[in-house]
């Protein structure tokens, strides 16, 4: 099988932030995303919303460029106040020209 | 009756008790827990359903007084931060983002207390105006707007507050308690009568539901109690008490009857911890959740709805001299 590296961008964060990491990744050049409701515990451990869901992840598969972007982008927009972790991998993906 | 009665009446109430029985859930670590959807089930129905009741209750009526009475829920609640800023601000020596997120809190209303305060109303057979449901979602927003534009004005920092009001009033709790009303206020009486058996005889024992909910959401944040500092604390004890005497007496100028001049005081002494945290967590992302979260949720919610009700009571009988 004809296999492609790309990059696997997953986000970590409190659950408002969902709507605006779901356009910010899009808006970065990720031609889509999967979003599901996570828990957990970190260093920040304070939320302003206890019970409308607790944390999102956001995985995408994208280039490396745009997986830089969008950690940059994450960097400067959330980390100073918002709980939110991010990181990349290299992943195998199959139909690799689906994301591109 | 007196106060000390209608304290007992209030704390033995079966909605106040599942509250505690939440807290004690959380303090003994059960591994009770509520999944999310069904919390949201629960807050749907609550609010659909008071919005519906209301509704029904104002098509009797040509809702006279109706206009005055809104426009001064409208002040009420979009004044309350001209004093609630400068007092956090150069009294608590907060930050100015810290202060007017915590004014923002209180500048908008609790939908449980208010449920919480009809509740005891109903217990003690007192009449309210049935259009009250309309005055929780406008007392939703207008404080929180002028808290940030208070934030702007003082911090240089632009927030963005059209598309808090934005989002605030397409937020299910003011659709779902104007759309209720709009549902109550059309339909048939005889229509009305079909969504009783489901919308009005099951009420209070979904309330009770969400209240045990709201207990183990409550004790979970005790634990931050120390971190606000005792200025937050009284704060959060005495602000309420004196917007309680506030909405009542405002009540009052407006032609409501003592039950609802009782619930404008209960809803001016509330504190949102729902509406008001979501927007400011996003508009206002340097406030700390600590402080604003922890006053309004963890000491004036319980306050409010454990002696705060028997207490706004009194003073409404106090005020319309009963």
């Amino acid at each position: 099988m004809n296999l492609v590296t790309m990059k696997r961008v997953t986000i970590v964060a409190e659950s408002l932030l969902t709507d605006r990491l779901q356009e910010d990744v899009v808006r970065l050049g990720a031609s889509g995303f999967t979003s599901t409701l996570a828990e957990g515990r970190g260093s920040r451990g304070v939320r302003a919303s206890e019970w409308e869901g607790r944390n999102v992840k956001i995985e995408t598969l994208v280039t490396p460029d745009i997986a830089d972007r969008i950690l940059h982008h994450l960097a400067d927009a959330y980390f100073a106040n918002y709980a939110v972790i991010a990181y990349a991998h290299d992943v195998e993906v199959v139909r690799g020209d689906k994301y591109r | 009756m007196s106060t000390l009665d209608l304290i007992q009446l209030n704390l033995l109430s079966p909605p106040i008790l599942c509250f505690f029985l939440g807290v004690l859930a959380t303090l003994v670590r059960s591994d009770l827990r509520f999944p999310e959807p069904f919390y949201q089930g629960l807050s749907i129905y609550l609010l659909l359903a008071i919005g519906i009741k209301g509704g029904a209750a104002l098509s009797g009526n040509s809702g006279s007084g109706l206009w005055l009475v809104l426009l001064a829920a409208v002040l009420l609640s979009a004044a309350t931060p001209l004093w609630a800023f400068p007092i956090l601000r150069w009294l608590g020596r907060m930050s100015t983002a810290d202060a007017g997120a915590v004014a923002a809190h209180y500048a908008s209303v609790s939908i449980v207390t208010f449920l919480a305060g009809t509740a005891f109303l109903d217990a003690l057979r007192v009449p309210y105006e049935g259009f009250l449901p309309a005055v929780v979602a406008l007392m939703e927003v207008p404080g929180i707007v002028v808290a940030l534009l208070i934030i702007q004005r003082f911090s240089g920092q632009r927030t963005p507050w059209t598309q808090s009001v934005v989002t605030v009033l397409t937020g299910k709790s003011v659709f779902l308690l104007l759309g209720g009303l709009g549902v109550g206020l059309l339909s048939s009486p005889a229509g009305l009568a079909k969504v009783e058996p489901f919308f009005v005889y099951p009420f209070y024992g979904v309330l009770c539901l969400f209240l045990l909910e709201m207990g183990m959401v409550t004790a979970r944040r005790l634990a931050d109690f120390r971190k606000v500092g005792a200025f937050l604390v009284v704060f959060a004890l005495v602000l309420p008490v004196l917007h309680a005497l506030l909405g009542i007496y405002v009540g009052q100028l407006c032609g409501l009857s003592r039950g609802g001049a009782f619930i404008l005081g209960i809803l001016a002494a509330s504190a949102s911890y729902i509406a008001a945290p979501a927007t400011i967590r996003l508009a206002v992302p340097q406030a700390n959740p600590g402080y604003y979260l922890t006053a309004s949720l963890a000491i004036t919610f319980p306050f409010n709805l454990t002696l705060g009700i028997p207490l706004y009571y009194t003073f409404s009988n106090w005020i319309f001299g009963t």
